[in-house]
């Protein structure tokens, strides 16, 4: 009696945890957990010597130089700029802002490819902004700056989409209570909203970074790969893999796939920090 | 959450106004407003323009021609034939996990929402270097897929791979938090009520997340559509077989046919404003949504 009575009290149990969860683990599992572990298995292989040379080639780390600092700089611009663009499309109103907001999100709906060509035929010296720059002895484009612009371009949403968010929601009565207590209006800016969108812009900062670093299709067209000077660390790897030197190759992407897991760690820490905030 | 979302709107109406010690000066509006909008013209707008123009600058009948040339065609077919494999299967592993990890209490939930988003983090030229390794005639299963002659690598099946693991994340990560968010209390109901599982699905679980879905589903197409690294590597490039829309602007390009590559490039480009438009949309309606069930 008494366990009838109890049965009928538990709650339904939703099904079907068997079978999304086992078909979940099975995809993950098949397409991305045990290929990325084989490619770690495959440099494992090699000798320590053998990955050395792969990985510490001056042509390498001439790449791994471009590619960080490059990411790095992108990056930077993109916090500052970001950051500026969100505030405007959180604090005012002016015409076309809709659109505006929507086409933030370009960099990620346009194939890098396209953007590759549209940047490079745009910052070449005879293009509509190029031009403008080459009688000051400015090349952008075939340059280190023209790789600084194509990874700009594609991490340029990542800062705006996540501070804007935080600034929406950002509750107007702290401004007032600041002004209230005799703050300039800078004042409060850098001591009550900067404090509170810091870690959304730590977060856009570091997705920006890591998109930047791994970044090929807009880069290769405007960079035009010069060695040593412009060559981005995955072009290496295209080209070696083009020239089925495989070791070679994978050696470099497991570095990449290092830095990879590093940044993702430090991501998730920052929306740790941000949600705990909040 | 109505009022925080409203009140950037009467604040820049106020500003226009009354100057307050809450705002800026119109000045220093103005001159924000100006530098983003200078910033945005030379990374988003001219490039877009570029590409149109560039594209239909030789008139409309050289645009035609570029786009209906056989290879051309070729490379619409496959991103096309491409798109259908891998958006619905992404979408089926997204609702799937999605499923498992808001509905149900389980240990190692945070690595496995961690390693969904591991795509993201791994560059899509490692991608495409993965499956070389592994599936290519030199790799490890290379001689087990000679023997029964299959080809992987260089061949389609290849670039199906690589665009899957490359959008593997997008409708999985619009649809955890918006399931976690919703629980589990309807489907309970519809259980108690006597309902199956399937039909619970279908009827309760399905429009609930209908928007998230349909939302993930458009950024999981536009990225597909456009991956290029990953499939730079394991395609081949064989022309009128394995070249991808991308592929085949980058050959066009690289041949000195720009206006063709630009044309080519404006379908893409056209397919990416369509998806802006989409999530907007989507977002809009989400948001008066919101609003509309807090006023009730």
């Amino acid at each position: 009696m008494e366990s009838v009575m109890s049965s009928i009290r538990i709650k339904p149990v939703i099904p079907g945890f068997g079978l999304t969860m086992g078909f979940s683990v099975l995809y993950l599992s098949l397409l991305l957990i045990i290929p990325v572990a084989g490619l770690i298995l495959f440099t494992l292989q090699m000798s320590w010597e053998d990955f050395w040379r792969a990985v510490s080639h001056p042509q390498v780390v001439a790449s791994y130089k471009l590619s960080f600092l490059a990411s790095f700089i992108g990056a930077s611009i993109n916090a500052v700029f970001g950051t500026l663009v969100a505030w405007v499309l959180v604090r005012y109103s002016f015409p076309g802002k809709r659109i505006i907001d929507g086409l933030v999100d370009l960099p990620f709906a346009l194939p890098t490819a396209v953007a590759g060509i549209a940047l490079v035929t745009l910052y070449a010296s005879t293009g509509w902004v190029g031009q403008y720059f080459e009688p000051f002895g400015i090349r952008i484009a075939y340059s280190q700056i023209g790789v600084v612009i194509a990874l700009t371009y594609i991490g340029l949403p990542f800062v705006v989409r996540t501070v804007q968010p935080v600034l929406a929601d950002f509750e107007k009565e702290l401004e007032e209570a600041s002004a209230a207590l005799g703050a300039s209006r800078l004042t409060t800016i850098r001591r009550v909203i900067f404090p509170a969108i810091l870690p959304a812009l730590l977060t856009g900062y570091a997705l920006a970074f890591a998109r930047a670093v791994g970044e090929y299709g807009s880069v290769i067209f405007i960079s035009g790969n010069l060695p040593y000077r412009t060559e981005i660390t995955p072009l290496l790897i295209v080209a070696k893999a083009e020239q089925y030197d495989y070791h070679g190759a994978a050696a470099i992407g497991v570095v990449m796939l290092g830095a990879a897991f590093i940044l993702l760690l430090l991501i998730n820490g920052l929306q740790w920090w941000a949600s705990r905030r909040g | 959450m109505t009022t925080s979302n409203t009140l950037p709107l009467i604040s820049a109406a106020a500003v226009q106004d009354t100057p307050r010690a809450t705002a800026e000066p119109r000045w220093v509006k103005w001159t924000l407003v100006g530098i983003a909008l200078t910033f945005l013209t030379l990374f988003l707008i001219l490039p877009l323009a570029v590409v149109l123009y560039g594209a239909f600058e030789a008139g409309m009948q050289v645009w035609w021609q570029a786009v209906t040339e056989p290879d051309a065609l070729a490379a619409i077919r496959l991103t096309l034939f491409v798109l259908l494999i891998v958006v619905p299967l992404n979408a089926v592993f997204g609702v799937a996990i999605a499923w498992a990890i808001a509905k149900f209490e389980f240990r190692g939930k945070t690595i496995l929402i961690s390693i969904i988003d591991m795509p993201f983090a791994i560059s899509p030229v490692v991608v495409g270097l993965i499956f070389v390794i592994l599936l290519g005639s030199q790799g490890w299963f290379g001689p087990f897929l000679a023997e029964h002659d299959v080809r992987i690598i260089f061949a389609v099946p290849g670039i199906v791979i690589v665009i899957l693991f490359g959008t593997l994340p997008f409708v999985a990560r619009e649809l955890i938090p918006l399931m976690q968010q919703q629980g589990k209390e309807e489907e309970e109901a519809s259980l108690t009520l006597g309902a199956s599982g399937w039909k619970t699905f279908w009827y309760v679980t399905l429009p609930n997340i209908k928007w998230g879905l349909i939302y993930g589903v458009v950024l999981c197409n536009a990225r597909a559509m456009g991956e290029f690294g990953a499939v730079a590597i394991v395609s081949g490039r064989i022309r009128g077989e394995t070249n991808t829309m991308p592929l085949h602007i980058e050959v066009l390009y690289n041949e000195y046919m720009f206006t063709a590559a630009f044309a080519v490039s404006s379908l893409l480009t056209g397919l990416a404003l369509v998806t802006i438009v989409l999530k907007s949309w989507i977002e809009w309606k989400d948001e008066r949504k919101q609003t509309s069930s807090t006023a009730r």
